[in-house]
């Protein structure tokens, strides 16, 4: 009896992980294949993070000198990065006030600083590549991940403009209105060649959302190590003074 | 309840020794995050940046102001007659050779204590008590108002005074003809 | 003074100290001399762990209250600088973080141990009551604590929690503006819940400890087999036959029980903090927007049973108030336990196989309510049509009712069930 409860109150946190993967999102995500060692994926997606989000999205949790820890000198982040008047030791700021940003676009650009931990990487980098072309929105653009999102498809130059298609879905006696996206044409870069480049942007947003994050991993190996030789000798001297308890 | 044999003591004691050290090495291991914790943040370092100063505003007699790791540093373009009045000075202050440690390496004994005899860079900190003296060109020499110790126009502390130092010079460099940059050799100050 | 004394430094410093302060007395009463029973088992290692988390939470709440900022423009940002700028913050913080959940975990199992035990039952209901207080304090330490964050997550859930103390008759209203301090959770809010989380209840927790474990030490502790060591005494020594003193032998077990407990903590904590979403939300990555809600609130995992019996209910006279006072009663029918057990038994080992089956029933009851908890209600789907008596579509609101049910009468039938059926005999000594 017992021993079946231990294993009902083990199995709930195995249950729990299991049951969390995708964050709640209708519809199959795609898989982000992102590595947080690839330092020159992480700079490649600094790159493009400065050059293509923040004319419109902070990151004003993360501060510029901070990209030394994937590998940046000062002077590279200085060099390639910085806008004209900022420091390399201040935060990553745009210029315009969130106020004529909500007035300019309806909301304001979020701050991205912890964006790939609260939507995941898998989403936006899903997100990223569903863009396609609707007449009927403001900026011209919509997204089958977020529809009638305010933000415009600001990668369409590399991915090139997708179209969708409208399908009639029966499911379950109810229909349901499923949109097709069509291959992308016109882009600079190849789909491969894109997909590698928004992989990259995930991955530098996943560092800017926990920057300790590998440190933390490699700390842990350490811990966990120092721990199981403490439990060792515990037990140990538990069994040494335990010997004459009957 | 039974008595141990030595054996069994022994062994007890031998693992007691062995637990608490790799225990006391453990607690060590886990204060080390918190201490650390204390330390400047990155803000910190960040807001403890160098600072870079534009002397071509500064007329000749006038004292500039910057603030640098929080404090007031001075940035004085000394007149002729101020640089003349450091060398009368040197009997009313209590380090006239410049011996005390508190400027960079390569300014001591330089009774001026600067780069460049015109323009002479200081912490505007007095070293009694921590008061910011004021500057008092009419009688060559700082002032401080809190406790009266009084500096010459090289920061050098007068006798007879509460303080016990010189003005700290801080490390600077010409980035050019015009242009200084005040930073610390990461000793903090 | 003695002319001769052998071991001056440390035998007179302790002597001088005893002369002064009873720690010599302390000592023996509460460890060297406090004979526990021989038979703890696994369920048994809770009750340090507890101590040993609350001290941590302590310590490193101490620590994150030198860089939190308790407002209500800063605190979002204060809590992201304390993981990026200070030099470990971030490992402080996961501590926190993974610490509050880990406290519910060995909280549950040690308040499981006590249902398992019947640790409870006379003469142990006040320690018992000190424990549902604490539980009941512990709850309100995390809702105020969750709020300091200042996430979607931290602002919406304690927008619902006070909400349901407007839906109290009468005072209702008034209630959730006094909490509040303002009309909406607001920067009042914030800084009066950093108040409570920060100095009053954690004092209010200590000294609960302390009278639960002088409470606890005043009576002998239960054991597996629910007999009363106290009742088989050495006639030389008086010292229970079954009994051992705390030092060194639990001391040394709880000390394995801390290495393996903080084994699995730190496992989590460098390698899975946010446990898949529910020891940190994502939403809670979010800064708070009073604007917009979130589309699935749910509060933190271990709220979450009860939570499930405040949705079961349905609105009444138009009337929140019996889903909260329903939750409520859910936590506070613990208190009853010393008086709703009638068995001649103790421990589950010589139980009727009645009580085994609702003790289960129990036990499933709250993991499904949990679970449900987590999910929105259309989780398992709609029938075709609203059931009759039970009502709602949703499949998971009709079975959080019935497990709702189910709950509720593992308390309220327990007078009669634990009369029934037939008892082992217990031993004379424990096995």
């Amino acid at each position: 009896m017992n021993k079946s409860i231990l294993k009902k109150i083990l199995g709930v946190p195995a249950l729990a992980a299991l049951a969390c993967g995708a964050t709640a999102q209708e519809g199959r995500l795609d898989h982000a294949p992102i590595s947080a060692v690839d330092a020159a994926s992480l700079q490649a997606g600094a790159r493009t993070f400065v050059n293509y989000c923040m004319n419109c999205h902070s990151a004003q949790l993360v501060r510029y000198n901070q990209l030394e820890r994937i590998g940046l000198t000062e002077e590279q982040i200085k060099a390639n990065l910085l806008f004209t008047g900022t420091k390399v030791g201040d935060m990553m700021k745009v210029a315009a006030d969130p106020r004529d940003e909500r007035a300019w676009f309806g909301n304001a650009p979020p701050d991205l600083s912890l964006e790939a931990r609260s939507r995941g990487v898998d989403w936006i980098y899903t997100y990223l590549r569903s863009f396609y072309r609707d007449s009927t929105t403001v900026t011209g653009w919509n997204n089958t991940v977020f529809p009638n999102v305010a933000m415009p498809n600001v990668l369409w130059q590399l991915q090139g403009v997708r179209d969708a298609r409208v399908e009639i879905v029966k499911d379950e006696g109810e229909e349901r209105r499923e949109l097709e996206l069509l291959a992308p044409q016109g882009g600079q870069m190849t789909p491969a060649e894109f997909d590698k480049t928004v992989t990259d942007l995930v991955n530098f947003m996943q560092w800017m959302s926990e920057p300790h994050a590998l440190e933390r991993h490699q700390l842990g190996y350490y811990v966990l190590i120092g721990l199981a030789i403490l439990v060792l000798l515990t037990y140990l001297l538990k069994a040494a003074y335990w010997r004459d308890v009957h | 309840m039974s008595n141990p044999s030595d054996d069994v003591n022994r062994l007890r004691r031998n693992l007691l020794i062995g637990t608490v050290a790799a225990g006391g090495v453990a607690g060590v291991a886990a204060a080390v995050p918190f201490v650390e914790s204390m330390e400047p943040s990155e803000r910190a370092k960040a807001l403890g940046a160098p600072v870079e100063v534009d002397l071509s505003g500064i007329a000749p007699g006038e004292r500039l102001t910057v603030e640098w790791r929080g404090k007031p540093v001075w940035v004085l373009r000394r007149t002729s007659e101020q640089i003349a009045s450091v060398a009368k000075s040197d009997t009313l202050v209590v380090d006239p050779s410049v011996r005390q440690g508190q400027q960079p390496t390569d300014l001591n004994g330089n009774k001026l204590r600067s780069e460049k005899p015109d323009i002479f860079v200081c912490v505007g900190v007095c070293t009694h008590l921590g008061c910011s003296p004021s500057y008092q060109p009419e009688m060559d020499r700082f002032y401080c108002p809190c406790h009266g110790s009084k500096f010459d126009l090289a920061g050098r502390v007068y006798k007879g005074v509460p303080a016990p130092l010189n003005l700290e010079v801080p490390s600077y460099k010409y980035l050019s003809e015009n242009k200084i940059l005040i930073y610390a050799d990461d000793k903090g100050t | 003074m003695a002319a001769v004394q052998q071991n001056v430094n440390t035998g007179g410093l302790l002597g001088w100290i005893d002369a002064r302060f009873p720690l010599s007395k302390l000592w023996r009463e509460h460890l060297s001399e406090y004979y526990a029973p021989k038979n703890f088992n696994f369920w048994y290692y809770f009750g340090s762990l507890a101590l040993l988390v609350l001290v941590m939470q302590i310590v490193t709440g101490i620590f994150l209250t030198m860089h939190y900022k308790a407002d209500a423009t800063q605190a979002f940002a204060s809590v992201e600088y304390i993981m990026r700028e200070v030099p470990f913050g971030w490992l402080i913080r996961y501590m926190h973080s993974t610490g509050a959940s880990a406290f519910f975990i060995v909280v549950y199992c040690h308040m499981f141990r006590g249902m398992m035990y019947g640790s409870y039952q006379k003469p142990r209901e006040l320690i018992w009551i000190f424990g549902v207080i604490i539980f009941l304090s512990l709850m309100g330490e995390a809702f105020f604590g969750y709020l300091l964050p200042w996430g979607q997550m931290s602002f919406w859930g304690a927008q619902v929690i006070v909400n349901l103390f407007g839906a109290v008759p009468v005072i209702g209203p008034d209630l959730g503006i006094w909490i509040r301090g303002d009309y909406v959770i607001s920067d009042a809010t914030l800084n009066r819940f950093f108040a409570f989380h920060v100095i009053a209840l954690p004092l209010v927790l200590l000294g609960l400890v302390a009278a639960h474990v002088l409470a606890l030490h005043e009576v002998g502790s239960n054991n597996p087999d629910g007999i009363e060591i106290k009742k088989q005494k050495d006639p030389k020594t008086g010292i229970p036959l079954d009994g051992i003193p705390f030092h060194p032998y639990y001391t040394v077990k709880d000390t394995f029980g801390v290495a393996v407990f903080l084994f699995v903590f730190a496992a989590v904590l460098f390698f899975a903090p946010d446990l898949g979403g529910y020891f940190l939300e994502e939403n809670n990555f979010i800064p708070a927007n009073p604007m917009q809600t979130p589309p699935h609130i749910a509060p933190v995992w271990y709220f979450t049973p009860f939570y499930s019996v405040l949705r079961a209910v349905p609105p009444m006279m138009e009337s929140q108030f019996p889903g909260v006072a329903c939750m409520g009663l859910s936590v506070l029918a613990f208190f009853f336990l010393p008086w709703l057990d009638r068995s001649p038994v103790k421990s589950i080992r010589y139980r009727s196989t009645p009580y085994k089956w609702w003790l289960a029933v129990f036990v499933v009851s709250l993991f499904v309510l949990g679970y449900l908890g987590t999910k929105p209600t259309d989780v398992w789907g709609r029938f075709a049509d609203a059931l009759p008596i039970v009502g709602g579509q949703d499949r998971a609101t009709w079975a959080a009712r019935v497990f709702s049910i189910a709950y509720f009468l593992f308390f309220l039938l327990m007078p009669w069930y634990t009369r029934r059926g037939v008892t082992k005999p217990e031993p004379q000594r424990v096995t």
